[in-house]
């Protein structure tokens, strides 16, 4: 796929900017929370609003909003009617951030697909997904994207929340006990069934390698995603547990953006994996911690920023949980990219990560 | 600042093969602060992976006998003392020199401690054969190169119980190595998580064993987390574990591990003695603090039937004025700490105890400040002696990194009753009643009686655990 210049990368992502600003903010097509929003501010986007600079006159967008607010005040005027999905973010636990959603998922998987080789994800074969099924975006999208290769997807269910209570209570025995009951059933798939497609979480992945050669087993890629994934433990699984011999695919991503893919390591890398939002549809900044309106320079640590910009949802401004460095556009990427994502602030202290 | 690329570098060294991995540690000298090392750091995976393996290393000891590997274990001993051996993997030597500084200057143990504990290393490297000897109470050691022998006349067969020994090594003291040792003659891999600012040690030995003929596939050197840490516990079929009471408490009862916490040691005077106390001065301050009261035989109390303000106040009298020294004076009797926070926590926990009423800080009236001072950048505790007036003090069996002891007055026949576990008991008592209730005592792990120094101990008789019966087990065995 060629690679756009910066220079059109930008015009498209400002045009697309535009119209879901004018999709959003106007009465005949919003929705109910951003035309209430944009009374109450005082200003109209759709005519202040011009390129993804301008983006910065809204404030960061609130998490609360999606845990407080009944979903339908999400729906586009001019989606009203349609059912939607619900679908609800990883690990935390209490109300959880919920996403509406129509489409979307299909769009980003779809384009996804086109990322990986079918070398390593053949056509018209089987998937097994082994990771947080249920509520979340991510079990219809692991299952549209083995739909669009031709194939089908086993399902393991891992409930990330249930976890990260095991781990706060300290209760590490429960907490491996049950990692151990999600790996059997995995192991138990692969010996019974042709699957060459896997889709998990990093220290899933290894325990599964422990119990099973995952190569004799027929599994040709991993794609993975759902958490802290340091160089050295990048090289780990490529070299250690996929032997250099299955294709890995590191993605980074959740409910509210989507997914980020990852460009195809070099030597020169080192094994740091850097993530390229789903443009124009999403954007990535890494920006400084004490002045988000910034971005940090090149190679230099931030705090994780992430914006949305579909039909379905718009979500500016939003401040991930998440540290990453920021890093120059990459073939075939025209836009900046983030690497290294951890846990914001995983350097002051122990965050809970559980499983993933 | 250092260029880290040009300092040594510490790989990881999987079944004996340097690894080199994309995250490492510095290690920073305690004064100041600059980086002289970097250490390459594992994930748990890698040990995981890496023990499934571990039948190699075993395999590779088993091709010696157990003669042979005491003969290596000796010069791997020499050289560890005096020879020159490689530093990393970037081309850099280190000469036995250069180890006292390095670790001196990252641990802040002054070089005459470093020598002294290189001298017990190197004593326990070249009398495994007598260790042995002793551990397993004389068994012909051919027994354990074919699995199965006589001894005195009695069929005997030992198995081995683990493929591995597991080592999460602390930072405190390089003796603590000396733990280890037999465990290569006795054709057990080592798999060592060192302590973070103490790598020193436990490289230089690998590389003395290795350069002394010992295969490199029976070593195991992995920097990791606290999850590789429990990785290595868990895999290990036997393991060392070190670290204070609540650690060693989870572990006490598994026969898995080998616990190495507090030591809790003492010295008791009998009513016989205590007349003449004066004359024990000298050994109680060497007890409390030889080594920079850094190890777990370091008596941390004093325990008397009478007189008990008097000692405290002639202790204090000697350790009191103790200041820090230069690294390489010959004099110096404090250690730094290599991290500054453990100082921190210990004079406030000492703060903490003296708020409960009965118990005095006695050195405070015989030395100028506080206890806690920076001297050369580095921070250092000065020797505390706390005088209590009963074992229901907090502060009374207590033990710190640090020469620290209390003193108690508690009647003869209340002692045992009152002292708990202790590593080593030294008491100062001809009285045969009171020297029987001392030899029936569970409580005591080392027993010396009369003046002796709580830090003697002897290789041939463990005094806290016994690696032979720990790696090894007897079975009943007929052949037809």
């Amino acid at each position: 796929m060629a690679t756009p210049t910066p220079e059109a990368a930008q015009a498209q992502l400002d045009t697309q900017l535009r119209e879901i600003i004018q999709w959003h903010f106007s009465p005949e097509t919003g929705c109910p929370f951003w035309l209430n929003w944009a009374a109450k501010a005082g200003w109209d986007p759709r005519t202040e609003i011009h390129t993804s600079a301008d983006l910065i006159k809204f404030p960061h967008f609130q998490d609360e909003w999606l845990r407080d607010l009944q979903p339908e005040v999400w729906v586009p005027k001019a989606y009203a009617g349609r059912p939607f999905n619900i679908f609800e973010t990883g690990g935390t636990t209490g109300m959880p951030k919920q996403r509406i959603g129509w489409e979307d998922y299909k769009t980003d998987y779809s384009e996804f697909s086109e990322k990986i080789s079918d070398e390593h994800f053949p056509r018209n074969h089987f998937w097994l997904m082994m990771g947080p099924t249920g509520p979340r975006r991510l079990r219809l999208a692991i299952e549209h994207l083995a739909n669009v290769r031709g194939s089908a997807c086993y399902f393991i269910d891992l409930d990330p929340r249930w976890v990260k209570k095991l781990i706060t209570n300290k209760q590490f025995d429960q907490a491996k006990a049950y990692m151990d009951h999600v790996v059997d059933q995995a192991a138990t798939i692969l010996k019974h069934r042709k699957v060459s497609g896997l889709f998990t979480t990093p220290k899933l992945l290894e325990a599964l390698a422990e119990r099973v050669d995952i190569w004799d087993a027929g599994i040709r890629g991993v794609f993975c995603g759902g958490t802290t994934m340091l160089p050295q433990y990048v090289r780990f699984i490529v070299e250690e547990v996929l032997e250099n011999r299955i294709g890995f695919y590191p993605t980074y991503g959740n409910t509210l953006m989507g997914l980020a893919a990852s460009v195809p390591l070099t030597p020169a890398d080192q094994y740091s994996i850097t993530y390229y939002a789903p443009q124009p549809r999403a954007i990535l900044r890494v920006v400084e911690p004490e002045n988000t309106q910034k971005t940090v320079e090149y190679d230099a640590w931030g705090r994780v920023e992430l914006t949305t910009l579909t039909r379905e949802f718009f979500m500016p401004r939003f401040l991930e949980r998440d540290e990453a460095i920021r890093r120059k556009p990459r073939a075939q990427y025209a836009w900046d990219g983030v690497a290294e994502v951890r846990p914001f602030g995983a350097m002051q202290k122990t965050i809970v990560e559980g499983v993933y | 600042m250092s260029d880290l690329s040009t300092l040594p570098h510490l790989p990881a060294l999987r079944r004996g093969k340097p690894y080199e991995s994309l995250e490492k540690n510095e290690v920073l000298d305690h004064g100041s602060g600059k980086a002289v090392a970097v250490v390459s750091q594992v994930n748990a995976g890698i040990l995981k992976k890496d023990l499934q393996r571990i039948g190699e290393g075993r395999a590779a000891l088993r091709k010696f006998t157990v003669a042979q590997l005491v003969e290596i274990s000796a010069k791997a001993g020499d050289l560890f003392l005096s020879g020159t051996l490689p530093l990393g993997d970037r081309g850099h030597m280190q000469s036995a020199d250069d180890y006292v500084r390095t670790l001196s200057g990252t641990s802040g143990l002054p070089h005459v401690m470093v020598r002294r504990n290189m001298t017990k290393i190197h004593y326990a490297l070249t009398h495994v054969g007598t260790v042995l000897n002793g551990l397993s109470r004389g068994l012909p050691m051919e027994v354990i190169d074919r699995g199965y022998g006589e001894q005195s006349g009695a069929a005997v067969s030992y198995y081995p119980t683990t493929q591995a020994l597991g080592l999460v090594m602390p930072s405190n003291s390089p003796a603590v190595n000396s733990l280890w040792l037999p465990a290569i003659a006795l054709k057990t891999p080592v798999i060592i998580k060192p302590g973070r600012e103490e790598p020193w040690t436990p490289f230089r030995l690998i590389q003395a064993f290795i350069a002394a003929g010992a295969p490199p596939e029976a070593f195991g050197f992995y920097p990791t987390d606290h999850e590789g840490s429990g990785e290595i516990m868990r895999l290990c079929g036997r393991a060392l574990i070190f670290g204070d009471a609540n650690t060693v408490a989870q572990y006490r009862d598994n026969p898995k591990f080998s616990v190495h916490g507090p030591g809790f040691s003492k010295i008791l005077i009998g009513d016989d003695k205590i007349e003449n106390w004066p004359e024990y001065i000298d050994l109680m301050v060497s007890s409390i603090a030889e080594n920079g009261g850094r190890s777990c035989v370091n008596a941390s109390a004093v325990v008397v039937p009478k007189y008990a303000r008097e000692i405290a106040q002639a202790l204090s009298a000697k350790l009191g004025p103790v200041l820090p020294l230069g690294p390489a004076d010959e004099g110096a009797r404090l250690s730094g700490f290599a991290n500054p926070k453990m100082a921190d926590h210990i004079d406030a926990a000492i703060d903490e105890g003296l708020k409960t009423p009965g118990a005095q800080d006695v050195t405070a009236l015989h030395r100028e400040g506080g206890r806690k001072m920076l001297f050369e950048g580095g921070t250092y505790l000065r020797p505390t002696i706390i005088q209590c007036d009963s074992f229901e003090h907090p502060l009374s069996n207590r033990e710190f990194m640090c020469p620290y002891a209390s003193v108690v007055e508690v009647p003869q026949n209340e002692m045992l009753g009152k002292i708990g576990s202790s590593l080593v008991v030294t008491a100062i008592t001809e009285d045969p009643a009171f020297t029987a209730e001392l030899l029936d005592s569970p409580l005591i792990e080392r027993l010396n009686l009369g003046p002796i120094t709580t830090m003697k101990i002897s290789w041939d008789q463990p005094h806290e655990g016994n690696m032979f019966e720990f790696l090894y087990r007897r079975r009943s065995i007929e052949r037809a």
